[in-house]
């Protein structure tokens, strides 16, 4: 490459091509009007959603589907709040019958504060979808071993966390996100944990294949403005990894020659 | 009574006239079929089989949509 050419940079999971490498919740807005304006400012093409009960004594209250239209972007639904493989697995195959999706985000999480995944459970639930045709994109802990377990298994992209959920942290392990994406033969996403613009760049640079992440921009001030910087923190991110970075060294190294000082 | 039907849908007791299908159910809740998704006593309700499905009393019925989350 000469910098000249521009290829095209994106990512596949389940025979599904990506542009952007951001994948945004849609939870936790104000309203379904700020959930839409967010989303576009994002540039996001993937978001994930919810699964639950229809309000009985409002039947004809707005649907997220008439502000985030699904023939634009692609659904991912998720297993949020189900603590079990077996309420994981119902969750799904509700959603499958509501939208007809077989891609779906699997998370199973253990007991708060850490909400943290549950793998035993995560092993089960997988499985079950796996050989119910679905195509699972699997939220896990940051744990090699499991993640190389749930690649042979069949899930499609493996997504472990960088901080606890909504915590806002950052990235708090790039070591072992490194030797996970070193190892990884699908897509690995970092999901969950990112806090601010510089997280998600730093989970890019470490070569993740996208970042997805939630409350960094509803919970910001200006989640609008937020969403555009998550944008540019995951471009610039994913550039500065094709482009490799330069060496660390332990000392100074001037920028200007030495030849030529004048005396 | 015979000309009645109680089911649970989302938790809650709720009595309709018989006979009722999941589509008729559906109509009489007010709710776009093309945006839920019906589960009765656990199982999957096809869309495909709103009209034919015939709801009994003590059906246990999940009516879900896709809300906002992460």
């Amino acid at each position: 490459m000469d910098g000249t050419t521009p290829t095209p940079d994106t990512w596949t999971v389940a025979g599904r091509t990506f542009t952007s490498r951001l994948i945004v919740g849609t939870g936790k807005y104000k309203d379904l009007e700020e959930t839409a304006a967010a989303i576009a400012a994002s540039g996001a093409e993937m978001v994930t959603v919810a699964v639950r009960r229809v309000n009985l004594s409002d039947p004809g209250a707005p649907m997220l589907q008439d502000f985030v239209d699904p023939k634009k972007y692609t659904y991912l639904p998720n297993t949020a709040g189900c603590h079990t493989a077996r309420d994981a697995v119902r969750t799904l195959r509700l959603a499958r019958e509501a939208g007809g999706w077989n891609l779906v985000k699997l998370e199973v999480l253990g007991p708060p504060p850490h909400l943290y995944p549950d793998m035993q459970a995560t092993f089960e639930a997988a499985d079950a979808l796996i050989k119910d045709g679905f195509e699972v994109m699997v939220y896990c802990a940051d744990d090699p071993i499991a993640a190389k377990r749930l690649e042979e298994m069949g899930c499609v992209a493996i997504m472990p966390l960088g901080a606890p959920i909504g915590s806002g942290l950052g990235i708090q392990n790039p070591a072992m996100l490194s030797m996970m994406i070193e190892q990884a033969k699908v897509p690995l996403l970092v999901d969950a944990g990112v806090g601010t613009a510089s997280d998600a760049a730093i989970g890019m640079e470490l070569g993740c294949t996208a970042v997805l992440l939630n409350s960094a921009i509803a919970h910001a001030r200006d989640p609008i403005l937020m969403a555009k910087a998550m944008k540019h923190a995951v471009e610039a991110g994913r550039l500065a990894y094709l482009a490799g970075r330069m060496p660390r060294r332990m000392g100074a190294d001037p920028s200007s020659p030495l030849a030529g000082l004048i005396r | 009574m015979s000309d009645s039907v109680t089911l649970t849908v989302n938790g809650e007791p709720r009595i309709f006239a018989a006979p009722l299908t999941v589509a008729g159910l559906l109509a009489a809740i007010g709710l776009d079929t093309r945006k839920v998704a019906v589960e009765r006593n656990e199982e999957i309700v096809a869309r495909s089989r709103y009209g034919e499905t015939l709801l009994g009393s003590g059906d246990q019925l999940e009516i879900v949509h896709f809300i906002g989350g992460g």
